[in-house]
């Protein structure tokens, strides 16, 4: 099977610090990813990376070999590139139903003067997004949050918005920052099915960055470990739960002596 | 506190068009009777303009008359009228509920137009007054699209107004007048008022184009840079305009033609509200909020940002370049002096003080701070104390503005309030 997502030795420097060095990552078609490494090492860069909002200062990334590198991080999201952030980034005057509508913007082709005349296809297009969005609500389960703004949600529920709003645009590969950053152990088992589900129903690939080990191990089938800007280990994840130089960096050295 | 909800539940079953039918008999009333009688046997000097405001400030002695005149001409009909015409007008209203909103909406504009026509027609201070609110009306909408929508601090908004001003005023002055700056008329003056929406137009078009050059650096800087880069703005186009002497420089240009009576003024203000409403219900024009409140998450979401940007920008400038041009086509006289800073506060007080992101609250602004600048004008400098002391208290009490964050809903507005009809 030929690779959805491709990055080729990625290098990027902020200034004079190496911050991402020969990062290599192949995708597959309904694979989940995951990318694990202590604080600091460089993995939401890497997503910045890819989904372009830094460009790399070498290497090559592409999508469905098409190459996806220097393109503005809207465009990279309207080929499918859709993705959550580590600190929830929501619309604080929105409400949920606008977040979800509001993330079809590439699927809009009324243009300006349609909207300001309200003309009828903008009308036909705003109405069918609508009863998209509701689905996406309804699959998520914050239908009953539909009319509210989004900051008086609780926690778990905003996640969610989160989610439903990266699936609005259509994505072929969803990139999730620390799903759980924050969470309760019973939320956190909330999120496993939900991602397990956006998986089965959507047939997207995932790549996830993650903190805690049992939240990667149970649901990627392949993991990378990164530390400062390095990959030190890559592969299934029994492979890397008992890599020693996996271990080390996350448990320090053992000292045998 | 009781009895003051008690009163007001009393009109719940109201519908607009009970309210419009108020206005009217209270309108007639002062048409019929307001001089001849009314006012004469309050003592009254004449018929008060605003509300008796400018009378009861001048005159202290005259306040139980000017009260007792507002009462009697506008307070008691309006309520009873709208009270007793409910059986007739939420009948009206529930036909008018079933044809299409457009017609619901235009029946209930042109019969509110009739009623301000008549009640400005009046005294012919109050048809001043009234166009320009309208035209204030669509500065606030217009610069509530940028500072408001789209959330940037843009201080250029009379820089946008002078451009629309000049252009349209020359493209007039060239066409439709025998100026002594421009020679003779080149079209015959009778096209004037028909061709008039062109140079509105262009001179909005010039004003949505010069805005680019405020709305490229907001790519890049945000916040106090931006309100700085716009302010320079401002000034380049006052200085700009103040050395041409072609089109008058600091002196001005006078000699507009009349193109602009209260029924255009009034149609441009009812276009720009649609318009801009329609603009910031859709999903292209809520994408404006989305940037505002995180450009990141935006991009992300497939928003093309820059283009957003460009757009709040232009698009609040063509209206602004429209209310320029609607004011020197009333004002029949322009200068340069008339578009800074003393503009901008103006403009912006009535933008915070109405209410960001929301027409209606922008609407609510521009009439109460002209409403009130004309009817404090006899307290003359205390007027400059006054009315910031009443935005300070605004923005403790609601840092938004009076009414933020709230659009029309125009088919709950015009609804009829019958409750045994609708089946409660």
């Amino acid at each position: 099977m030929s690779a959805l997502l491709n990055v080729n030795k990625m290098t990027h420097y902020f200034g004079g610090l190496r911050a991402v060095y020969n990062y290599n990552l192949n995708i597959k078609p309904h694979q989940i990813t995951g990318l694990i490494g202590p604080n600091g090492a460089g993995k939401t860069t890497i997503f910045n990376l890819i989904t372009g909002v830094y460009t790399p200062t070498q290497g090559s990334i592409t999508l469905e070999n098409e190459n996806i590198k220097g393109l503005e991080t809207n465009e990279i999201a309207a080929k499918g590139l859709g993705r959550t952030f580590q600190n929830l980034a929501l619309w604080r005057h929105m409400n949920v139903l606008d977040h979800i509508k509001m993330a079809h913007y590439s699927q809009l082709s009324y243009g300006l003067i349609g909207s300001f005349f309200n003309t009828t296809k903008c009308r036909q297009q705003e109405t069918q997004i609508e009863e998209n969005s509701y689905r996406l609500l309804e699959l998520f389960d914050i239908k009953q949050h539909a009319d509210q703004i989004v900051t008086n949600l609780p926690y778990g529920a905003q996640r969610r918005v989160e989610m439903a709003r990266a699936m609005a645009t259509n994505p072929k590969i969803l990139f999730l920052d620390e799903p759980t950053a924050g969470m309760t152990p019973d939320e956190l088992g909330q999120m496993i099915k939900i991602i397990r589900q956006v998986h089965q129903d959507f047939n997207v690939a995932i790549f996830l960055i993650e903190h805690r080990m049992k939240f990667v191990m149970e649901l990627c089938q392949y993991i990378q470990t990164l530390v400062f800007g390095e990959l030190i280990a890559e592969g299934p994840p029994e492979v890397i739960q008992n890599n020693p130089e996996v271990i080390e960096a996350y448990l320090g050295k053992e000292d045998l002596t | 506190m009781e009895t003051a909800r008690k009163f007001i539940k009393t009109f719940s079953n109201v519908p607009m068009l009970g309210w419009l039918i108020g206005f009217f008999a209270a309108v007639l009333i002062e048409y019929y009777w307001g001089y001849d009688y009314i006012s004469y046997y309050l003592g009254l000097p004449k018929i008060p303009v605003l509300f008796g405001a400018l009378i009861m400030l001048k005159e202290p002695i005259m306040i139980p008359g000017a009260i007792a005149y507002d009462l009697i001409v506008y307070v008691i009909p309006i309520l009873f009228i709208a009270k007793v015409s409910i059986f007739f007008t939420n009948r009206v209203a529930a036909v008018l509920e079933k044809t299409p909103l457009w017609m619901s909406a235009i029946i209930h504009l042109a019969f509110f137009y009739g009623v301000l026509h008549l009640w400005a027609g009046i005294n012919d201070y109050r048809v001043l007054i009234v166009k320009l609110t309208l035209i204030s009306i669509i500065l606030t909408i217009s610069i509530n699209v940028i500072n408001g929508y789209q959330g940037e601090f843009s201080c250029s908004h009379p820089g946008f107004m002078a451009i629309g001003a000049y252009i349209s005023s020359i493209l007039t002055l060239y066409f439709f007048v025998n100026d002594k700056t421009f020679g003779t008329a080149v079209l015959s003056s009778e096209l004037g008022p028909w061709l008039f929406p062109i140079a509105l137009i262009a001179g909005g078009v010039a004003a949505s184009l010069g805005s680019l050059l405020v709305a490229i650096p907001s790519f890049r800087t945000r916040g106090d840079y931006l309100a700085i880069i716009s302010l320079a703005f401002m000034f380049i186009v006052k200085s700009a305009v103040e050395n041409l002497n072609v089109i008058g420089g600091a002196r001005g240009m006078g000699g507009q033609p009349d193109y602009a009576p209260l029924p255009i003024i009034f149609i441009w203000t009812i276009l720009c509200i649609w318009v801009v409403h329609n603009f910031v219900t859709s999903i292209m024009g809520k994408a404006l909020n989305a940037v505002r409140d995180d450009e990141a998450a935006s991009e992300s979401m497939t928003v093309k940002t820059r283009k957003t940007k460009m757009t709040a920008f232009m698009f609040g400038a063509f209206w602004a370049g429209i209310a320029g041009g609607l004011f020197a086509h009333v004002l029949a006289y322009i200068n340069p002096g008339m578009f800074s800073i003393n503009r901008l506060a103006e403009i912006l007080a009535m933008v915070y003080f109405g209410g960001l992101n929301s027409i209606i609250g922008s609407i609510v602004g521009a009439i109460s701070i002209n409403v009130l600048g004309e009817a404090l004008r006899p307290l003359e400098l205390f007027k400059w104390i006054i009315i910031p002391l009443i935005l300070i208290l605004v923005m403790i009490f609601r840092p938004y503005g009076l009414i933020s964050f709230k659009e029309i809903n125009a088919k709950k507005l015009l609804r009829s309030k019958h409750k045994r009809e609708q089946g409660a």
